[in-house]
């Protein structure tokens, strides 16, 4: 029987810290202009650590996890799925944009009162969407000042210094326009604040996933989904840099003392793209056979920073501060924040889905996979291109793969009991029973 | 008179085979009309524009998701069955997440002399993009001159500039014509001409425009020019669609498709140096909706071609899946009906249920006619 526990294992110490910093974030953003702050919206991968140069009383929501708070809520989320095609949007866009439209086109915010209009828009495009996303936020909410830099600029490999010029240059105007439309002085100082702490949260990030090549993997994927969620939201944060500190120390700790995320820990696997949140039971259900997702290039790779190790191996990015880089004003600042992110591992596959597939195979060596669950994710086109292609690598290089289609944010394009259905000739394929 | 236009269209890989043997030189397949051509022009290279067949197929499903657009699906698939066997290169120039794929899938299983993955901004409305365009345009063309062995020199980029604008100005010209009560010619003739442009060398193609122009004046079409449209949207060269449209008592007077306007209604204005004028061009081109934001200047170009070509009503199309379009189309079409436009939406797919849309269609002219009645 692969059910016989094996290793012990014990619930997240920090686990409930984590759900505090998410349920303050929007909360915070709702009451921002009670406190005489500001608002703004952007994506979970735009530069938030610009507009912290506006001062400490500024305040954001992300649309991608705001979008995933709704599709948990299945009830609320089919209003706003509704809402928006009503207003003559189409089907198959971005769910969680769907979601998020909905919300502001209904005015009713996921965590309760009236969705909380923001001052400005500030967000960036590597995505046909991520750009589009907002135009419309502005058409829905009667004009609001919109803000984007653009970041396709190629593969970080392939980074020259005019590329990285594109995007400070934007940056620099974005500093100007923020001013402008805040009518507030900008602070350096807290900008490059921000900026370590970006560097810092989002390599600590990393250094916790690393922790999860070990067997038995001390984290399991389901619930890696709402811890690295909090990079999404503020990833320049102090909160959230101190926190994946305390994270990586307590993960840290289950390693050395052998505490495994699942009991029966036999089957190691990894998937992609984000999952169909409303249906996260899936991920307990590979538990019945001794089977866990250890991670994927997602949860991996979305917020945090990577780079090869001296022995070969993937790790966490070396920060600025600990490359005792100290930054000394705004251009300086830019300079890092964009070179940082533009060697996000997530961002690589918008040009090639064979650097993807490398980044994957990498993480099945490493990380010590029995196959792979790879998730057709209708929802999102931005981290679904290429997957096809993935598919094809991952077998070439030996692991087995199990996809299901579905959608991360649109319930009525996934269907649990047929995905389950998937998993159990999956399992059987590779050997394993409940 | 569209004759050779109709020809070099279907048996477009007919042609540049034939090309490739009568001079000896390179042909270059492109996705996306943001690759800047007059470089390979300028470097002997034919570049022709991969397009689909409008076949149902069964090759593309291991290599590109479902939910990616048909057309992405389609141009691969062109690959995959060795109908682009004669090409030297393969290039993209950097635009929307489908037809990246196509590029990605292709270079990966088809093997080619020479690749090339184009950066290009999407950010067009920042005045960044030109010099990041500059610096792009200038790295390409010394690629190019690796592959070919050829330097350009600013007089071969000279000569090709003003080929490609002459292509411009000529099917600009005939586009004019079609402002006039009688157009003198068909959404469909209009759009086999800009497409055999594409996959054409410009120096014939112009030879061939001239010959039309000369005669387009005195053309007498013998048809009812019925109710004046526009077509607009993703990516079309759905010929058969626009033939079956013409033939319900309506013809197509001008279009915003990169088949069409989008590719050619500017010109590389000179003012200095040539690589600065190209990449000016072609962020002061008429946009894809990829690359329009933060305004959407879009919209008010397609309500001006509609007030100057005189349109009646409009026929918004989009490919399925296509996101960059799917993000515009709504505001498109409350625009245009706000400017007196009736539009109708239909998505299409590699091939269209041209039945269907026939009911549709009539439908939609009857509509815009019973209102003519009351005016």
């Amino acid at each position: 029987m692969t059910t016989k526990e094996l290793y012990k294992t014990r619930p997240l110490e920090s686990w409930g810290k984590a759900k505090e910093i998410r349920q303050n974030y929007y909360r915070d953003y709702a009451k921002a202009h009670e406190k005489g702050g500001l608002r703004w919206a952007g994506g979970a991968w735009t530069f938030g650590a610009i507009p912290c140069g506006l001062g400490e009383d500024v305040w954001s929501i992300t649309s991608e996890p705001y979008g995933a708070s709704i599709a948990a809520n299945k009830e609320f989320s089919q209003k706003c799925l509704e809402a928006t095609e009503k207003a003559g949007y189409a089907r198959d866009l971005c769910s969680y944009m769907r979601n998020y439209w909905g919300s502001v086109i209904l005015n009713e915010y996921a965590f309760g009162g009236p969705f909380p209009k923001p001052d400005f828009l500030w967000q960036d495009h590597i995505c046909c969407s991520h750009a589009k996303w907002y135009q419309v936020v502005s058409d829905l909410e009667g004009g609001l000042p919109n803000f984007c830099i653009d970041v396709s600029v190629g593969p970080y490999h392939e980074i020259t210094k005019h590329k990285i010029d594109y995007l400070v240059n934007q940056m620099h105007d974005g500093i100007e326009w923020l001013e402008k439309v805040t009518g507030r002085t900008y602070n350096d100082e807290l900008l490059i604040e921000a900026v370590y702490n970006e560097c810092r949260s989002t390599s600590v990030w990393a250094e916790i996933c690393v922790l999860n090549k070990v067997v038995p993997a001390p984290l399991e994927e389901k619930t890696m989904y709402s811890l690295y969620v909090l990079g999404t939201l503020m990833k320049h944060s102090k909160i959230v840099a101190d926190y994946y500190e305390e994270l990586r120390d307590e993960v840290q700790d289950r390693v050395d003392n052998q505490i495994a995320a699942i009991a029966n820990e036999q089957c190691r696997l990894m998937s992609d793209t984000q999952p169909p949140w409303g249906f996260l039971s899936l991920f307990r259900y590979l538990e019945k056979f001794g089977a866990l997702s250890v991670g994927s290039l997602y949860t991996f790779g979305l917020i945090g920073m990577w780079e090869d190790k001296p022995d070969g191996t993937w790790g966490p990015r070396t920060t600025p501060q600990q490359q005792g880089i100290e930054i000394k004003d705004r251009d300086q600042a830019l300079r890092i924040l964009a070179d940082w992110n533009l060697s996000k591992p997530e961002w690589q596959h918008f040009y090639s889905p064979h650097l993807k597939t490398d980044m994957m195979v990498r993480i099945a060596k490493e990380w010590k996979l029995d196959g792979v669950m790879l998730h057709y994710n209708r929802g999102c086109e931005g981290l679904s291109i290429g997957i096809a292609e993935n598919r094809l690598g991952l077998i070439d290089a030996g692991y087995p793969v199990m996809t299901f289609e579905g959608n991360m944010g649109d319930e009525r394009e996934f269907d649990l009991s047929k995905t389950m259905g998937r998993v159990d000739a999956f399992m059987e394929t590779l050997g394993y029973k409940k | 008179m569209f004759d050779k236009f109709k020809d070099w269209e279907r048996n477009r890989h007919d042609y540049a085979k034939d090309w490739q043997q009568r001079t000896g030189r390179k042909v270059l397949g492109y996705f996306c009309t943001y690759v800047p051509e007059e470089i390979l022009y300028a470097a002997g290279v034919l570049p022709v524009r991969i397009l689909g067949s409008h076949e149902p197929q069964d090759v593309t499903e291991p290599h590109i998701f479902g939910m990616f657009c048909p057309f992405c699906r389609d141009c691969l698939a062109q690959g995959l069955k060795g109908r682009y066997d004669y090409l030297d290169g393969l290039m993209i120039a950097q635009s929307c997440l489908h037809i990246r794929q196509t590029y990605t899938s292709w270079v990966k299983h088809i093997p080619i002399d020479f690749t090339y993955y184009m950066p290009h901004p999407m950010k067009l409305q920042s005045p960044r993009a030109l010099p990041y365009l500059i610096e792009e345009i200038r790295v390409f063309k010394k690629a190019v001159e690796e592959w070919t062995g050829q330097e350009i020199t600013d007089e071969k980029l000279q000569n090709a500039i003003d080929v490609y604008n002459e292509n411009r100005r000529l099917m600009r010209e005939i586009y004019d014509l079609r402002k006039a009560g009688d157009p003198k010619l068909t959404g469909e003739e209009a759009m086999e001409m800009v497409i055999s442009s594409q996959m054409t060398d410009k120096a014939e193609h112009n030879e061939e425009l001239k010959k039309v122009l000369a005669q387009l004046p005195s053309r007498e079409t013998g048809r009812d020019i019925g109710t004046r449209l526009m077509i607009l949207g993703s990516e079309n060269d759905d010929i058969e669609f626009l033939n079956m449209v013409e033939s319900c008592g309506a013809t197509f007077v001008v279009d915003d498709h990169c088949t069409g306007t989008r590719y050619f209604w500017n010109e590389v204005e000179h003012n200095g140096d040539l690589i600065e004028d190209l990449a000016q061009r072609y962020i002061d081109r008429p946009r894809c909706p990829s690359k329009d934001w933060e305004e959407r200047t879009r919209v008010e170009h397609i309500v001006k071609l509609a007030n100057e070509w005189d349109v009646k009503g409009a026929i918004v199309i989009q490919q399925k899946f296509c996101d960059p379009h799917e993000l515009d189309i709504p505001a498109i079409r409350k625009t245009l009906k706000e400017n007196g436009v009736d539009n109708l939406f239909l998505e299409f797919d590699v091939t269209v249920p041209i039945g269907q849309f026939k009911v549709r269609v009539e439908a939609f002219l009857e509509m815009i006619s019973e209102e003519d009645l009351f005016d």
